[in-house]
């Protein structure tokens, strides 16, 4: 596991209303060299993407105030955060879901539970397909 | 009367002259010329010097010279004779027909000295004429013979019919030859002496007749002399009738005759039979005709009498009562029926007599609308009547006709009476019927209603059943997601404390950890199959067909499980039948059932091989994906056990292999929504083989 300097370290926004997820994925994140913010809720998660301008979204979809389907269309249609690759969260394993949150604009699809490292691998991914962290 | 008896010709001197005379005879047309010949001939071949030939007198009865030679016309003068006369001595040749030697003393003339009289004739009729020639001795010469045969029946032919007659009147021959019965005169014995026209044609045969008149004639003679004999002998005189049958010698019809004979004395003494026949051929038919007739009248008789009889029996078996009136309205016929009705009963009571007079009352009444109704061919009416016996009323229908004569006249009425009792009861019963099923029909509709409210009733249960359902199916999704959110957490801080993130962790330590870890991920798959077979149930998983590859789809589940077979010590291989057909189903479910089955062939398979076997069968258009492993295998008593929910063979909480006992129940589900099943064979101790059947192309439920 590399950890890569501070100026280089990918922010990766993590949006959860349930703390305990939100905090352990932060946690396990930071253990595995990024920069982390939060959000617990849709509205609160576009404020940080649009000031904060994260290299990677880990998107809840069941959220408060707005969801988070919601929350991927707006961003997906803003100029400043289009280009952010959001990867969804969800507990429903429902057939359909993944459906329309690709629909929604997200890049990725992760079911939970989902290990911390399983999503680290994740983030990995995706952010190699980017051709690696924008900077912040 | 006697025929010419045939001469003898035996002595012919001269052949040539004969057959000159007979040339010359047959050239003949007239009875002169011909005896002329016959003279000359006689002359020049008998050396005779003499010779005459006398016939009968056309109209009368006087012998004439018809040719002679050597005579004086004086001479032959003197030969003519009347018959008559008698004592004439040629009569007697004539009469017997027979040739006769004269002396010179007693020869008919002087000149001719001694002379033979020789008749001609035919036989079977009397001589019509003679030859005289004069005699050189007693017996007759031959040619003279010959001559008079052969001249005799010429003669006959030439001379006129009434020469024939040798009897003196001729007019009394007249007579009875115009007399339209056969009428003869015969000896005793039944030979014809005279014999008139008619008899001739039935009883004498010439020379040259043909030979079936002969016969018919023959036949004739034997039955009428039969016929003459018996009534000789039967009866002491006077006259005799008998009936006789003959035949007609032209027709050859039977004739029936009545015979009629008289016996009487003959001028010279012999007693003759005078016989008249009387044709009653015709009264015969006429009687037989007659009496057909009668028959036939009789017959018509009977036949309209039965007929009429027929008819009686008609109108008496007809059920309905039939009147018949005259145009006055008097009654002229009843059938049984109407007697009932209509007529005074001899025996009956004063009620029963009543009633009948009432009933005749009211025919009366509706007669009269036709009596007196002009025009009207036909008058219709409900007459209400009643029974004599019994005094009950019977509704009728009366339908009075007029019975019309060849020029349109009222010749008589005919009623018939229609008992309206049935019709009406049946009228009251169908009425009945119908209040009835106007009733029934309020029931049905009733119980329709009923019927209705109940299956309104189930709908809105099936309704609430389904969202109960529904409610179900959400009810568990909803619980999955807040068991997984808190399993997620913990899943997850127990994976980052082994990962040492909150630092090194004490081999006790690390060791729980592994068992909350364990245990964490075992409540996880129990959720996650629980939530499956629940999807499942509620129809909530649906089928995705796509066109896929079997050799792909395995080339994955191996890839998926290759840690576990990593770290295994099994040989796992695939093999591919041949011709592997692309199929048409479900790609996710095929890929979760094949997964499941090798991952269990895994578990419990602790050394040898794992083969994973596809192939088509052609005959059901399926493909079977076999599973095949040399594991603990499975006894046959839980060999069916173990498709149920949560069952393992060994299902103790102490077992000895993980898993939720979930996962082949739901292979056997998903295997029947793709049209399909799981099978299963095994010998414990040697290994199991689980085989998914399912068809080449999925159809959609």
């Amino acid at each position: 596991m590399t950890n890569p300097s501070p100026t280089t370290k990918p922010l990766v926004l993590v949006v959860d209303d349930y703390q305990d997820a939100r905090e352990m994925y932060a946690e396990y994140l930071e253990f595995s060299g990024f920069r982390v913010a939060e959000a617990k809720n849709g509205q609160e998660a576009l404020d940080k993407a649009f000031e904060l301008r994260p290299d990677i979204i880990l998107m809840d979809l069941s959220l408060p105030i707005i969801d988070g389907w919601e929350a991927t269309r707006r961003l997906k249609n803003d100029d400043r955060t289009r280009t952010i690759p959001v990867v969804a969260l969800t507990g429903h394993a429902m057939t359909g879901q993944s459906d329309e949150a690709k629909g929604a604009g997200c890049d990725s699809f992760v079911t939970k539970p989902c290990l911390p490292d399983a999503l680290v691998d994740e983030v990995r991914r995706v952010l190699a397909t980017r051709g690696g962290a924008r900077p912040g | 009367m006697p025929s010419p008896v045939p001469l003898p010709t035996s002595h012919v001197p001269d052949a040539e002259a004969r057959l000159a005379l007979a040339e010359s005879l047959l050239a003949c047309d007239a009875a002169r010329p011909c005896a002329e010949a016959v003279v000359e001939w006689l002359v020049r071949h008998t050396q005779a010097g003499v010779a005459a030939c006398l016939v009968r007198e056309e109209t009368g009865d006087r012998l004439m010279c018809l040719a002679a030679r050597g005579l004086s016309e004086a001479q032959c003068d003197a030969l003519e004779w009347e018959p008559d006369g008698g004592g004439h001595p040629l009569a007697e040749v004539l009469a017997h027909a027979a040739p006769r030697y004269f002396p010179a003393a007693r020869a008919p003339l002087p000149a001719l000295g001694n002379c033979f009289a020789v008749p001609l004739g035919r036989a079977g009729v009397p001589a019509v004429g003679l030859l005289l020639i004069p005699a050189s001795g007693t017996a007759l010469p031959p040619e003279v013979a010959w001559v008079a045969a052969h001249m005799g029946p010429t003669l006959t032919r030439l001379l006129p019919a009434g020469r024939r007659l040798d009897a003196g009147d001729g007019l009394l021959r007249r007579i009875i030859d115009a007399v339209a019965d056969p009428v003869l005169l015969t000896d005793l014995d039944g030979r014809p002496r005279i014999a008139n026209a008619r008899a001739e044609a039935l009883l004498v045969a010439g020379t040259d007749a043909s030979e079936g008149r002969r016969r018919a004639v023959e036949l004739n003679r034997r039955v009428f002399s039969t016929a003459l004999a018996s009534g000789a002998s039967g009866g002491a005189s006077g006259t005799r009738r008998r009936e006789v049958p003959l035949v007609d010698p032209a027709e050859g019809m039977d004739l029936l005759f009545e015979l009629i004979s008289t016996p009487v004395h003959a001028p010279d003494g012999h007693e003759v039979m005078v016989s008249v026949l009387r044709n009653v051929t015709d009264l015969g038919r006429a009687t037989q005709a007659l009496g057909e007739s009668y028959r036939r009248l009789r017959a018509t008789e009977r036949e309209a009498r039965s007929e009429r009889h027929r008819l009686d029996r008609v109108l008496d078996s007809v059920a309905d009562p039939i009147i018949l009136s005259d145009p006055s309205g008097g009654t002229v016929m009843l059938n049984g029926p109407a007697e009932k009705l209509f007529a005074l009963p001899l025996d009956g009571g004063k009620a029963a007599q009543r009633r009948v007079r009432s009933n005749v009352a009211t025919f009366s009444s509706f007669l009269a609308n036709l009596v007196d109704g002009g025009a009207a061919p036909r008058w219709r009416g409900q007459l209400s009547l009643a029974d004599p016996a019994t005094g009950a009323t019977i509704p009728v229908e009366a339908v009075a006709s007029k019975v019309l004569g060849d020029h349109g006249e009222l010749t008589g009425i005919v009623t018939l009476f229609h008992d309206r009792t049935e019709a009406l009861e049946k009228a009251r019963l169908l009425e009945r019927v119908k209040e009835v099923s106007s009733q029934l029909e309020a029931r049905v509709q009733v119980a329709t209603a009923e019927l209705a409210e109940q299956n309104e009733k189930l709908r809105r249960q099936a309704i609430q059943l389904e969202q109960a359902s529904a409610a179900k199916s959400q009810f568990l999704a909803n619980m999955s997601h807040e068991f997984r959110t808190p399993l997620n957490a913990i899943l997850g801080y127990t994976n980052m404390l082994l990962q040492g993130v909150s630092g090194e962790l004490s081999p006790p330590q690390k060791r729980n950890l592994t068992r909350i870890d364990s245990n964490g991920r075992h409540l996880l798959e129990v959720i996650n199959e629980i939530l499956d077979i629940t999807r499942i149930e509620a129809g909530r998983m649906p089928l995705h067909l796509s066109d896929f590859g079997i050799p792909e789809l395995l080339q994955e589940v191996v890839a998926e499980l290759d840690p576990i077979i990593a770290r295994s010590k099994l040989a796992v291989s695939t093999e591919l039948g041949a011709r592997l057909p692309p199929v048409h189903s479900d790609r996710q479910k095929v890929k979760q059932i094949v997964l499941n089955l090798l991952s269990n062939a895994l578990k419990f398979t602790h050394e040898g091989s794992v083969t994973v076997l596809a192939e088509y069968v052609t005959a059901t258009s399926t493909l079977a994906i076999s599973v095949q492993d040399t594991g603990i295998g499975i006894d046959p008593a839980y060999q069916e056990k173990i498709f149920e929910d949560f069952q393992q063979v060994d299902s103790s909480p102490t077992r000895a292999y993980g898993g939720t006992g979930l996962g082949l129940s739901i292979c056997r589900r998903l295997a029947t929504m793709l049209g399909g099943r799981v099978t299963l064979q095994s010998v414990p101790g040697q290994g199991s083989t689980f085989t998914l059947h399912f068809p080449r192309r999925a159809r959609r439920a």
